[in-house]
């Protein structure tokens, strides 16, 4: 079966900025691969790609069986086998937990309201959070919040989660509590990308460990990498982060 | 285009340049009134205010021009003079709006600022006037500039009952013996606009300065 | 009288004037026909302000470069121009071309030029508030750009300007009594009636703006309750977005 991700080469760059130089990887159905790097390395616009809310400037790049290469992907398509979860968790403010779960399920998959609602409240349990559904956004704290952005993803039932830095914005404890949802679904099988600074979690959950630099691939391999880098650029930055 | 018409409208722009001045000055007077009162701990006072400025914005300018207007007749005093009666309208108006406006502008300062001031042992004068009033001026300056656009559109509004000579007025008289209204309307509307519009830019830019100084 | 002449004069000292508003309202009904016009102006000025004013914001805001430039250009020559004037330019204007509209017609025309302008301010200013990452995870939830639209853009942004939209169509409402200089019998307009009947010229205009406080009262509390009805999280919160 080809992978799930298939990166070949992939260039963008803005204005007169390169920021990705040929970045190439794969991903397997099934897998959890962390992408890690310093800021500024391109490692957040190579996951932006994959969903492409970066347009590709030039390379390979195929998700799920849709070619983001071509003159017109099918975006639809993509989006409906696509989650993604930001830092920023993007909660829609004026509706509810329950209506920011059920909303792209009811107008994207045209589902009932009952239908969306069956799937909604079983996301929300799974992120740990079923008494918040009739709660707005404002009033749960950043973890819940992210949560529910996850939920969110989930209820669109995607065949691969990307996660942005999602717990950048999150004092230890609540990272915590993001990270166990995300280690569950990890255990459940999901096909996982994370951007993440988070060096113990990517140890522990990921199988793929890709480590970027300057808008290239410096450093790939499993997750031992983090323990036993073969460049002394990742040792340096493994040392810095830990 | 008859330049007699012309020299008319541009007297009329004079008319209308010289009632915004004065309500401006008559209206904001009043408005900082309004303001400070809607602050005060007199009870009564605070309350009187708060009327003031829900009844006077639930009434047209023009019913307020007319209650002016007709008003001192049951003195005696007919025929007031139209540029009095046309300031005291637009003064009692205005004062209504930029009381709003001021008091929102005064209330915005801080709660700490009114805090830190009472802690100081500054009295309830000096806390007013050395803490508050100058940092509530910074947020005053956008908005009012703004509504000094609404004051010069509304000076139109003085032609209708009071019959005040200004820019509206003349072009209405124009009109009436040219049967040139594109012309003659449009060029009153581009004497309005020339007024105006320098003034709204001016608001927005302050805005945007204020904005950014505060973030 | 001439403009501008005239200092008071004190022609008769009648100091124990006695109010006489009963004779004003004998004429109640003549008011009330004025104040149900006032009305039927303000809402159709207001239904077709919004919807007007709201797809100028999004032609101001996402439409192409020429497009952005005749709405903001309109924008602010309606801004900065009286409606007094916008009033004599359309009707008197259209008169003259030999259009003869129906006089209520032109008044909602003029009154809908005017108002959809500040509408459009107003909603751009709520369209721009909405962050781009709201955009960016309602498109990867796969919504289309309509649906993006109207559930993530247009309903907060309505949400965080109702109040500005409020007053901005009660101003409206009182602003048309000028419409009563081109004619129109609103409520304005029938006080002309009123005080030839009765020549009680100040007790008309205090009647008067008792009638227009009772429909600001009125506009002000639909409002309201249509902000209940329209905003389950202001309801339920009563915090601002």
């Amino acid at each position: 079966m080809s992978p799930i991700v298939e990166m070949r080469e992939l260039r963008k760059s803005f204005g007169a900025v390169d920021v990705l130089k040929g970045v190439t990887f794969d991903v397997e159905r099934g897998q959890v691969a962390a992408i890690i790097g310093q800021s500024g390395s391109g490692k957040s616009t190579a996951l932006r790609c994959i969903d492409h809310l970066e347009k590709i400037n030039g390379g390979e790049l195929t998700v799920c069986g849709h070619a983001l290469h071509t003159d017109k992907p099918d975006l639809a398509a993509l989006r409906k086998d696509v989650g993604i979860v930001f830092q920023g968790y993007n909660l829609f403010p004026h509706l509810t937990v329950g209506q920011n779960i059920t909303m792209a399920p009811k107008l994207v998959h045209r589902r009932s309201r009952k239908e969306a609602d069956e799937i909604g409240r079983e996301m929300i349990a799974k992120v740990g959070l079923a008494d918040r559904w009739d709660y707005y956004p404002e009033q749960l704290s950043g973890g819940q919040q992210q949560r529910v952005a996850i939920a969110r993803s989930l209820a669109m039932q995607p065949k691969l989660m990307l996660f942005d830095e999602v717990t950048s914005a999150l004092d230890p404890k609540l990272t915590g509590e993001v990270l166990r949802v995300m280690e569950k679904l990890a255990s459940e099988g999901m096909t996982m990308i994370l951007v993440t600074h988070e060096m113990q979690f990517a140890r522990n959950v990921a199988d793929k460990v890709i480590y970027m630099r300057d808008g290239r691939v410096h450093e790939m391999g499993g997750p031992e990498i983090l323990s036993q880098p073969s460049t002394p650029e990742l040792a340096d930055f493994v040392n810095e982060e830990f | 285009m008859n330049m007699n018409f012309l020299l008319l409208l541009l007297d009329g722009l004079k008319g209308t340049v010289i009632l915004s001045l004065l309500t401006f000055l008559v209206g904001g007077t009043a408005g900082f009134i309004v303001a400070l009162s809607r602050l005060s701990p007199f009870a009564p006072l605070r309350i009187a205010a708060q009327l003031w400025t829900q009844v006077v914005q639930g009434i047209p300018l023009l019913v307020i021009m007319g209650i002016v207007y007709f008003g001192p007749a049951i003195y005696g005093i007919f025929a007031v003079p139209p540029l009095i009666a046309a300031t005291i309208a637009m003064a009692i108006w205005a004062s209504a709006y930029l009381g709003e406006i001021w008091y929102g502008c005064l209330r915005s300062v801080n709660k700490p600022q009114w805090e830190a001031a009472e802690c100081l042992g500054l009295t309830r004068w000096q806390r007013m006037s050395r803490v508050i009033l100058p940092q509530a001026l910074r947020l005053a300056i956008p908005p009012t500039v703004g509504f000094m656009v609404i004051i010069v559109k509304n000076t139109s509004i003085s032609s209708l009952v009071v019959g005040y000579a200004e820019l509206s007025y003349n072009a209405k008289v124009i009109n009436n013996s040219s049967f040139e209204p594109f012309l003659y309307f449009g060029l009153a509307g581009l004497f309005y606009f020339l007024v105006c519009y320098p003034l709204s830019v001016q608001a927005r830019a302050l805005e945007r300065k204020l904005n950014v100084a505060n973030r | 009288m001439a403009p501008g002449d005239g200092a008071g004069r004190h022609t008769e000292e009648r100091v124990n004037y006695t109010f006489d508003f009963g004779a004003i309202l004998q004429h109640s009904d003549l008011l009330l026909d004025g104040a149900w016009t006032t009305l039927v102006l303000a809402f159709w000025a207001t239904i077709s302000g919004f919807l007007m004013g709201t797809l100028c914001a999004v032609g101001a805001t996402s439409g192409p470069r020429w497009l952005r430039a005749i709405l903001i250009g309109y924008v602010e020559v309606a801004r900065n121009t009286p409606l007094l004037i916008q009033s004599y330019f359309l009707i008197f204007g259209l008169a003259s071309a030999g259009v003869r509209l129906p006089i209520m017609v032109g008044a909602v025309i003029a009154l809908v030029v005017n108002v959809t302008a500040y509408t459009a301010e107003v909603m751009r200013a709520g369209i721009e508030s909405v962050r781009k990452g709201q955009l960016e995870a309602a498109e990867c939830l796969g919504l289309s750009r309509f649906q993006i639209f109207m559930n993530i853009i247009l309903r907060p942004a309505m949400e965080r300007v109702y109040p500005s939209l409020a007053s901005l169509f009660v101003l409206l409402m009182l602003g048309s009594s000028v419409l009563s200089a081109v004619g129109v019998e609103e409520l304005f307009g029938t006080s002309n009636r009123v005080q030839s009947l009765t020549y009680r010229n100040f007790e008309t205009f205090i009647v008067l703006g008792g009638f227009y406080l009772a429909l600001t009262v009125l506009m002000r509390f639909v409002f309201w309750a249509l902000g209940l009805v329209l905003f389950p999280r202001q309801r339920k919160l009563g915090t601002a977005l």
